[in-house]
């Protein structure tokens, strides 16, 4: 067991980068913005993913110096998360940052790695959002002698915007982790349940690849990226938690009904400090799991604990959000929906609550 | 200039080169640690501190348990140390600190608290212990509950009543009351589990000296705050490690027992291993912002999730054991120094547990205060605020 305990807080550096994304997102993301742009055929603000891309620099925040990113840690990473979580901006922040990144930066691909971190290219990891760490190196796509990948990947997160695929492969000689442009590839994007987060389906068939890992590294570097991913999900459902909490709150102490606020009727304000409560765990979670990331102690218990506890916190909260709004909840035109879908597709993404949980048993030795 | 670390380590490290734990009276060397202003650190110069960050409380506390020096029993003395104290130190005298404080730090002297009483639980500013005035004394009578250790204490913290006819906060006064004055009756309050930790106290017509009031008249209500926000800050010093709670003794008995596993136990299991871990966490969290100087309002939330894990886990664990469940350890009427969890067995633990939820707040009170203290929400309709204490329906 560790000796020295993790640090939880958030440092001035990490409220100073919060604040910026946030001020951005505010002026760019607002609510009505996001719900006038679901049903359009941008499902994606481009432009405004450039701006936290170039000017914030969150593209190549985790990226080493020389490899064209910032440096720093998944600790930053996080905290960018959490606030994408409050707004739901959609931006392929989890499919190439997160992701995609995290895989090439492992596999030692450079030159990707390059291109990702300086926001040139978008990426997008070639597996369903909802594979969880540990699942197995996939085998729906196969890779020819003549370098070429052929196969179907179905609910690929930010696919439909990316440029690059990163594709787990089997390959001649084992798992290989190959790049696809991915206008080599046949991206269809489906009509997702997350409408701030798309899903797709890729079709490679025979498309040029370029390998970079094979055997054992490719699969640790998908490993990677996906306990990677993982964790830093469990920011991302942090800040929807607390989105969630937030606006109810204020919608109830301006909702009058019986002559009183409604937030003034004790059975609500119970579920509101219960939402509280989750609120304080799933925030403790969440920095765990990515200061352990960034110091790379105790990582699959971590990020097992945090999905386990975080992803069920952001669905309560905003099931209660909807519930708690009463009528207006249930409408398309108040955001709380935009917040329940985000926070339902997480639950299953990069591995459902019970895998989690299925995973920690054997990682802390509770045996069947 | 600032005590550091290093100033404190020196200086403990220098009081026991002249006082020597192996050969010192284990009393001695306590008062003389007092007067050496390395007891609490945190307090003023003359009453066992330094004026030190109390952060650093650590750090001395390290160098006097490395060298095997006898401690003041913090666990026995809880209740002096962490609530009595503080208060005496807020609104006492100078002679009622010089008095006080060092019996209270060494154990000398131990302090119980007289505040709850049946009519006065969630409620406590409702209570109705009387105090009246006569000439330099105080006459008190009525009735508290809920005291631990009343039975081994030499003083307690009294809240009483001392004008009927104002509202209920405006009317109390905090007084030093002695457990051995004539007319203070302590009785054993038997719990669920069979045993009693906490005591009935009678008070028929006990003297109390004006010299033991604390604060003004009339200001009771002010300073029991000060007692209670520092019940707060007494919860737990130390970082606790993975599975160190009672999820450690659930999770052996697992791991022990393979006849008793089943799947859908299994899951259960890990869903309370998640939450204690998630808790041990969000405990860690909060003492490092504490450190910082910024505590956080998550105490009150802590304290609710901590009630909700203890009472699913110890139930879980009774039905893990199966027909083992159906057995209790003991039922004797006992009066136990301490509480001890894991000292005991299953079925007392689910009992216990049951209390987590009701004492120092009950779970409902607590989600009342993060509603309206964190969240800002209305506060509960206050029927009772412009009434005469003595008006108020019972």
């Amino acid at each position: 067991m560790s000796q020295t305990s993790p640090d939880l807080l958030y440092s001035d550096v990490e409220e100073d980068l919060r604040a910026s994304v946030r001020d951005l997102l505010k002026a760019k993301a607002a609510p009505e913005a996001l719900l006038a742009r679901v049903e359009t055929a941008e499902g994606y603000d481009l432009k405004l993913w450039r701006t936290l891309a170039d000017e914030v620099g969150v593209a190549g925040l985790a990226v080493p110096e020389e490899l064209g990113g910032h440096g720093a840690s998944a600790r930053e990473v996080a905290v960018v998360a959490e606030e994408l979580g409050r707004s739901v901006a959609p931006v392929p922040f989890l499919g190439s940052v997160v992701l995609a990144t995290t895989a090439l930066v492992r596999a030692g691909a450079g030159d990707f790695v390059r291109r990702l971190a300086t926001g040139s290219a978008i990426g997008a990891l070639a597996v369903p959002l909802s594979t969880a760490p540990g699942a197995g190196f996939p085998s729906s796509v196969t890779a020819a002698a003549d370098g070429t990948v052929s196969g179907r990947v179905g609910t690929v997160a930010d696919a439909s915007v990316a440029d690059l695929l990163v594709v787990p492969a089997a390959g001649p000689d084992g798992p290989g982790l190959y790049v696809v442009e991915a206008s080599a590839a046949t991206v269809s994007e489906l009509v997702s349940f997350d409408l701030t987060r798309r899903v797709a389906d890729v079709v490679l068939d025979n498309a040029p690849a370029v390998l970079v890992a094979s055997g054992s590294d490719a699969a640790s570097a998908l490993e990677d990226a996906l306990l990677f991913g993982a964790g830093i999900l469990a920011s991302e459902q942090t800040g929807v938690a607390e989105w969630a909490l937030t606006e109810t709150v204020t919608y109830l102490k301006g909702r009058y009904q019986f002559g009183r606020p409604v937030g003034g009727f004790q059975s609500l304000k119970h579920r509101l400090a219960n939402l509280y409560t989750d609120l304080v765990l799933a925030r403790a979670t969440a920095r765990n799991a990515a200061d352990a990331l960034a110091t790379g102690t105790d990582v699959p218990i971590a990020v097992a604990v945090a999905q386990a506890r975080n992803a069920p916190i952001a669905v309560k909260a905003t099931e209660e959000a909807i519930q708690l709004h009463g009528g207006i909840g249930m409408t398309w035109e108040h955001p709380a929906h935009l917040y329940l879908k985000r926070a339902k597709a997480d639950e299953l993404a990069l591995g459902t609550p019970g895998k989690h949980r299925a995973r920690l048993a054997e990682l802390v030795d509770l045996p069947a | 200039m600032t005590v550091t670390a290093e100033d404190l380590t020196r200086q403990a490290t220098e009081f026991l080169a002249a006082h020597d734990p192996e050969t010192t009276d284990r009393m001695d060397f306590l008062r003389a640690r007092y007067d050496a202003g390395l007891a609490w650190i945190h307090f003023p110069a003359g009453l066992g501190g330094q004026t030190a960050p109390r952060a650093l409380q650590s750090v001395v506390d390290g160098v006097f348990a490395e060298a095997g020096a006898p401690d003041n029993n913090p666990r026995r003395i809880g209740i002096g140390l962490g609530m009595a104290a503080p208060t005496i130190l807020a609104f006492g005298t100078p002679e009622q600190h010089e008095r006080f404080l060092r019996p209270l730090w060494t154990g000398d002297e131990v302090w119980c608290q007289l505040f709850s009483e049946p009519g006065a639980g969630s409620d406590l500013a409702a209570l109705g212990t009387r105090a009246v005035r006569d000439g330099d004394d105080w006459i008190v009578t009525g009735q508290k509950v809920w005291t631990s250790g009343a039975h081994e204490s030499q003083w307690a913290i009294l809240v009483t009543r001392t004008d009927p006819d104002v509202p209920k906060h405006q009317g109390m006064t905090y007084f030093m009351c002695d457990m051995k004055a004539p007319g203070v009756d302590v009785r054993p309050l038997r719990q669920i589990t069979g045993e009693a930790e906490f005591n009935e106290v009678f008070l028929t017509e006990v003297r109390i000296p004006d010299t033991q009031r604390l604060g003004a008249v009339g200001e009771g209500w002010k300073v029991a705050q000060t007692t209670l926000m520092n019940e707060r800050v007494a919860i737990g010093g130390h970082v606790q490690p993975r599975e160190g709670g009672l999820i450690g003794i659930v999770a052996k008995t697992w791991r022990e027992r393979p006849e008793l596993r089943t799947p859908e136990l299994r899951d259960r299991l890990v869903q309370r291993w998640v939450e204690a871990e998630t808790l041990r966490l969000a405990g860690t969290r909060l003492r490092q912002q504490l450190t910082k100087g910024a505590p956080g309002p998550e105490g009150s939330a802590m304290k609710v999730a901590f009630s909700e894990l203890n009472q699913a886990l110890t139930g879980l664990e009774v039905e893990l054991l199966g027909e083992e469940g159906l057995a209790y350890d003991d039922w004797t009427f006992r009066r136990p120094a301490i509480v001890d969890f894991t000292g005991r067995e299953a079925g007392y633990r689910y009992l216990r547990a049951k209390g987590n939820s009701i004492e120092g707040g009950t779970s409902e009170v607590l989600r009342n205060i993060i509603a309206e203290r964190v969240l800002g929400l209305p506060s509960e309709p206050r029927v009772d605020k412009d009434v005469a204490w003595k008006d108020l329906p019972r």
